[in-house]
């Protein structure tokens, strides 16, 4: 009574201190509502504070749905937050603010129907906001959360959008959003139809929505819009497991409990009349269980054809939640139309990551076809090489912390270290061998192994990083489906500039005309001028040098480990021996097919990338009985034998 | 006039005799016979020995005598050590099973006892159920025909693949690398049925043996190895001593040549590579159960080329030889590697072994090839020989 006769004063009085532009004007002329405030009652205020059009009401909604509005001993609402026993308030129309105890405010706690309601009033306001940021924050939350009475703030928020980007952004949504709240089956349908041109996971999530459908079982198929039935035994098991969660059926006795059962009526050493050491026989078991069954000790055992019976008195069927099925077919329509775009996408999206593997591949073994395929020396030491390049370029960004520079300081650095390693290790080693190339393999395995303690033993057993500079991060994103990192794309353009570099050297200059000479004949080539052991060494230090820049490349985008080489030597000999030995077309082939084949073999198996690997390897044994010379083989003289 | 096979391969004598030597220090000197100069692990590792010896003389015939340098044979040894490894698992998990359900009060049925049993081996690959290729696993004969067949029926689809489309010298190498590398990815696999990563363990207990010490069933294992050892010595003595040899060190030194001769090389080489095959299996089914472990790593590509080193360091076209190697580089490694070598202090820097054996190793293997390409082998061709004197 006293509170009442509070308000009564003050709303006398704030009438002649405060103007009708205060809020606070409006709030004590609904005072009781705001105070105790209930689902019901809050309605009429909500739409008086938004009649009133007053810049206080966002900020005024927004605290109150989170408990921060308190009441004063005296009526007046304001802001506060409580510390313990002190409260820290602001007044609600202008800047004053102060300290009071707790004791004299009250906290307004709306419940969450209210605060619901808040919610939706509030929305219109976010979505007209002045502050871009506030606008799209509201825009954001309604896409995390959309409700249906979002829908009419956010069509009527769209006209006086000025930023293009965020009212596409609103139409999109608001489209979203009509698909599946409109009041109208046509608005619906419409937006449905539109939204089968959009392969966004959005646009999919929203379909999905719209066709959501639970699984149930009765007597007779029920009213209502009906996906399909089902028949109950494609899968029994599941089907009558339904049946008992329903409480349609009895569960079965599972063997556990059977067992249980049987033990529990142990007569005499016998159960059922049957001696226990004779029920290890399951159909002994069946009949003990029969026998007790039928003095009534025990419920009688859900047989397989009780279950058959029960599964065929009962219909399966899958109901939309969506009670018009006009809808629901829109939706079907629209969703497939939708998938095959997303699994043309997804095809492209393959390709791409398949273009990416090509060119790792590429670049790991085109190294490899130039001393292997040019020089017919195998080089197990090549995965190594490439080690060496990943570090190379590691220890350089030590010393560099600029990544941009240090990558393009690493490229050339990487490439001569291998490439002295390379040549050092021809002059060294190979050249003694050049008869006897099985035995090549073993030196350089031995190599191999040498170098990759060494590089163990100095560089920890921990993966190193190899960071790429920004402009090489994140990924070119085409759509939801579509999208490649950006490391990846430089890789392939790397390839694609070594694949030109080498093919220049081999077919346009001096050394590459000398390498060809000593490919073919060396005997010959060296009667015309040509010194052998030169290019012979050239070449391997070339091969090498290669191996050290993809090993760069390759460490940008994977770990750098003294055991990084490995992992690439065997398919790197596959790409070469496939592609057709002392070819750069031919590698390039072999990369592909093998990069190619591989992807398209995860395709059918997304989950399982070794199964890929064998895969492939298996095809690539198969695919080498037919072509045993590669892909692109030597023919006449050049193929020298 | 026909030699003798004796007189044709004075080794063969020699070698045996050696062997039985070795064996019969190595007994009296183990822990089962009371001493404690060899203990049991080592008494395993020089079981295991044996066995790589074995597959080193398989590996010496297909690539010393017959030129094919195969990259591949571990696998077919990886491959006998999981048939092995399946009955032993089977079995004896099975064994275990049997003995708990039978604490209960009723008899266990057959299908209780298979579901515990699948239960048991599979639950570390998320599975109960028994994969198609475990079907024979209940039968020690079945798996033990495994031991040998599954290998050589491999080899022998692979060699005739391969033989036939004419794949020779390194694209061979690279080819049966390869067939290592899918093999072992496709071990890899959490559902080809053989637990992935997990491979088969618990081997080194032997199923209804149970009541005997590790240090008589190592012995049983080491006697089982080197008698493997000296049958197969034998036998590769007698293929490559005879025409067979003839024909087959033939089509090492000229494929082509013997191949207008009329031989079908084809043949031989696929002989070669088959029953080398069966025999690097059984030299498996025998290293597994006194490793006591199997997995997918073991079958890695790069445990085949250690096999090529091995003989290589050894002295290849010798089977001695390869026996040799194996025997020397395989016991210096896991005499270096398992820490017990001492370290050499630098004063700035300690050596320690277990970091640069392998560089030491890897760095032998080049000058091996280059400085004594007949291996370690060839010191006894330093020996002289009374029929050689002076011609």
């Amino acid at each position: 009574m006293r509170r009442l006769m509070i308000a009564c004063v003050l709303l006398l009085s704030s009438a002649f201190t405060a103007s009708a532009q205060d809020l606070q004007f409006l709030l004590q002329t609904h005072a009781e509502e705001i105070a105790k405030p209930s689902r019901n009652s809050v309605g009429v205020v909500m739409d008086d504070l938004v009649a009133s059009g007053l810049p206080q009401v966002t900020v005024f909604l927004e605290q109150w749905s989170d408990k921060n509005v308190w009441q004063r001993d005296d009526g007046i609402f304001v802001f506060g937050i409580a510390d313990v026993d002190t409260l820290t308030w602001t007044s609600i129309d202008d800047d004053s603010a102060g300290a009071a105890t707790t004791d004299t405010h009250k906290q307004l706690k709306p419940n969450g129907g209210v605060r619901r309601l808040i919610g939706t009033a509030l929305v219109q306001f976010q979505l007209s906001d002045p502050d871009l940021a506030r606008r799209e924050t509201a825009v954001a939350s309604i896409a995390r959360r959309p409700d249906a009475s979002q829908l009419a703030p956010l069509l009527a928020s769209i006209a006086d959008e000025v930023d293009p980007d965020l009212k596409t952004r609103k139409t999109q949504l608001a489209n979203f959003m009509s698909a599946r709240f409109a009041d109208d089956d046509v608005d619906r349908i419409t937006a449905i139809n539109s939204l089968s041109q959009d392969t966004s996971v959005e646009a999919r999530a929203v379909l999905n929505q719209i066709l959501t459908a639970r699984t149930g079982v009765a007597l007779e198929v029920p009213g209502g819009n009906i996906k399909a039935v089902l028949d109950p035994f494609e899968d029994a098991d599941a089907s009558y497991d339904s049946l008992v969660t329903e409480g349609l059926a009895p569960a079965a006795q599972t063997p556990n409990q059977i067992r249980q059962t049987l033990e529990a009526n142990i007569v005499g050493g016998r159960i059922g009349g049957i001696p226990i050491a004779q029920l290890s026989d399951p159909a002994l078991r069946e009949a003990a269980y029969a026998a007790l069954a039928s003095d009534g000790l025990v419920t009688p055992l859900i047989t397989q054809s009780d279950r058959t019976a029960a599964l065929n008195a009962h219909v399966f069927y899958v109901l939309y939640a969506e009670p018009n099925a006009v809808i629901t077919a829109a939706a079907e329509v629209a969703l497939d139309t939708v998938e095959v775009q997303v699994a043309v996408a997804q095809i492209a999206d393959l390709t791409l990551d398949a273009l990416s593997l090509a060119s790792i591949f590429f670049l790991a073994a085109i190294g490899l076809a130039i001393t292997f395929g040019v020089m017919g020396v195998i080089n197990m030491a090549h995965g190594e090489f490439i080690m060496l390049g990943a570090y190379s370029g590691y220890v350089v960004q030590l010393f560099i912390p600029n990544y941009t520079v240090s990558i393009i300081v690493a490229l050339p650095v990487a490439f001569a270290v291998t490439f002295a390693a390379g040549v050092a290790m021809e002059r060294l080693i190979i050249r003694w061998l050049y008869n006897r190339p099985l035995e090549t393999l073993l030196a350089t395995f031995g190599i191999s192994v040498a170098l990759q303690q060494l590089a163990k033993n100095i560089f920890g057993t921990q993966a190193r990083p190899l960071t790429s500079p920004d402009w090489l991060a994140g990924a070119w994103v085409l759509n939801d489906v579509i999208q490649i990192s950006y490391i990846r794309i430089a890789i392939f353009v790397l390839a694609l500039i070594f694949l030109g570099l080498i093919l220049y050297i081999l077919k346009r200059t001096r050394l590459g005309l000398e390498v060809r000479a000593v490919t073919q004949n060396p005997g010959m080539a060296a009667s015309m001028g040509i010194n052998p052991d030169r290019i012979n060494m050239l070449t391997f230090g070339l091969g090498s040098g290669i191996a050290g820049i993809a090993g760069v490349a390759i460490g940008l985008y994977a770990k750098v480990t003294s055991e990084m080489g490995s992992d690439y030597i065997v398919q790197s000999f596959m790409t070469v021996v496939v592609g057709g030995v002392g070819n750069v077309w031919g590698t390039l082939a072999g990369a592909a097919m093998i990069g190619f084949g591989q992807k398209g073999i995860e395709w059918f198996n997304p989950s399982n990338t070794l199964a890929a690997q064998t895969y492939m390897i298996l095809f690539v044994i198969l695919f080498i009985q037919f072509r045993p010379k590669g892909i692109v083989a030597l023919k006449g003289r050049a193929a020298g034998d | 006039m026909e030699r003798s096979f004796i007189a044709k391969n004075p080794s063969v004598l020699w070698f045996l005799l050696a062997l039985a030597v070795f064996t019969l220090g190595v007994t009296v000197l183990s822990e089962a016979m009371g001493s404690q100069i060899i203990s049991t692990s080592f008494l395993k590792t020089l079981g295991k020995t044996l066995c790589l010896c074995l597959i080193a003389i398989a590996m010496d015939v297909v690539w010393g005598y017959c030129g094919i340098l195969s990259l591949g044979h571990f696998a077919f040894f990886g491959i006998g050590g999981y048939a092995i490894g399946m009955w032993l698992m089977y079995a004896r998990t099975h064994g275990i099973v049997v003995a708990s359900l039978e604490q209960g009060v009723l008899p266990p049925t057959p299908d209780e006892i298979t579901h515990a049993v699948g239960a048991q081996i599979f639950s570390v690959v998320g599975s109960s159920d028994f994969p198609v290729i475990w079907a024979f696993s209940h039968s020690l004969t079945l798996q033990l025909l495994a031991v040998v067949l599954v290998p050589g029926l491999l080899a022998l689809v692979f060699g005739w693949l391969a033989f036939r489309s004419r794949v020779t010298g390194v694209y061979l190498s690279i080819l049966t690398q390869a067939m290592t590398l899918a093999l072992s990815l496709y071990f890899f696999q959490n559902d080809t049925g053989l637990r992935g990563n997990n491979g088969l363990s618990g081997l080194q207990n032997i199923p209804s043996l149970d009541a005997i010490p590790q240090a008589t069933l190592s012995l049983w294992f080491f006697w089982a190895s080197a008698t493997a050892l000296a049958l197969g010595y034998v036998l590769f003595a007698w293929i490559t001593s005879g025409k067979l040899g003839s024909v087959i060190r033939a089509v090492r030194d000229n494929e082509a040549r013997v191949r207008f001769l009329g031989y079908h090389v084809e043949s031989y080489k696929l002989f070669v590579f088959t029953i080398t095959a069966m025999v690097a299996g059984i030299a498996g089914a025998l290293y597994y159960p006194q490793a006591g472990i199997i997995n997918p790593a073991e079958m890695a590509p790069i445990a085949s080329i250690y096999l090529a080193v091995w003989v290589a360091i050894g002295g290849r076209s010798r089977l001695y030889g390869a026996v040799i190697g194996a025997a020397t580089v395989s016991l210096m490694s896991s005499w270096f590697t398992g820490g017990s070598a001492p370290d050499i202090n630098l004063g700035v820097y300690i050596i320690k072994w277990t970091d640069w054996w392998l560089v030491l190793l890897g760095l032998t293997f080049v000058a091996v090839t280059l400085f004594f390409p007949k291996g370690i082998g060839g010191l006894f061709d330093l020996i002289p020989t009374k029929k050689e004197d002076r011609i």
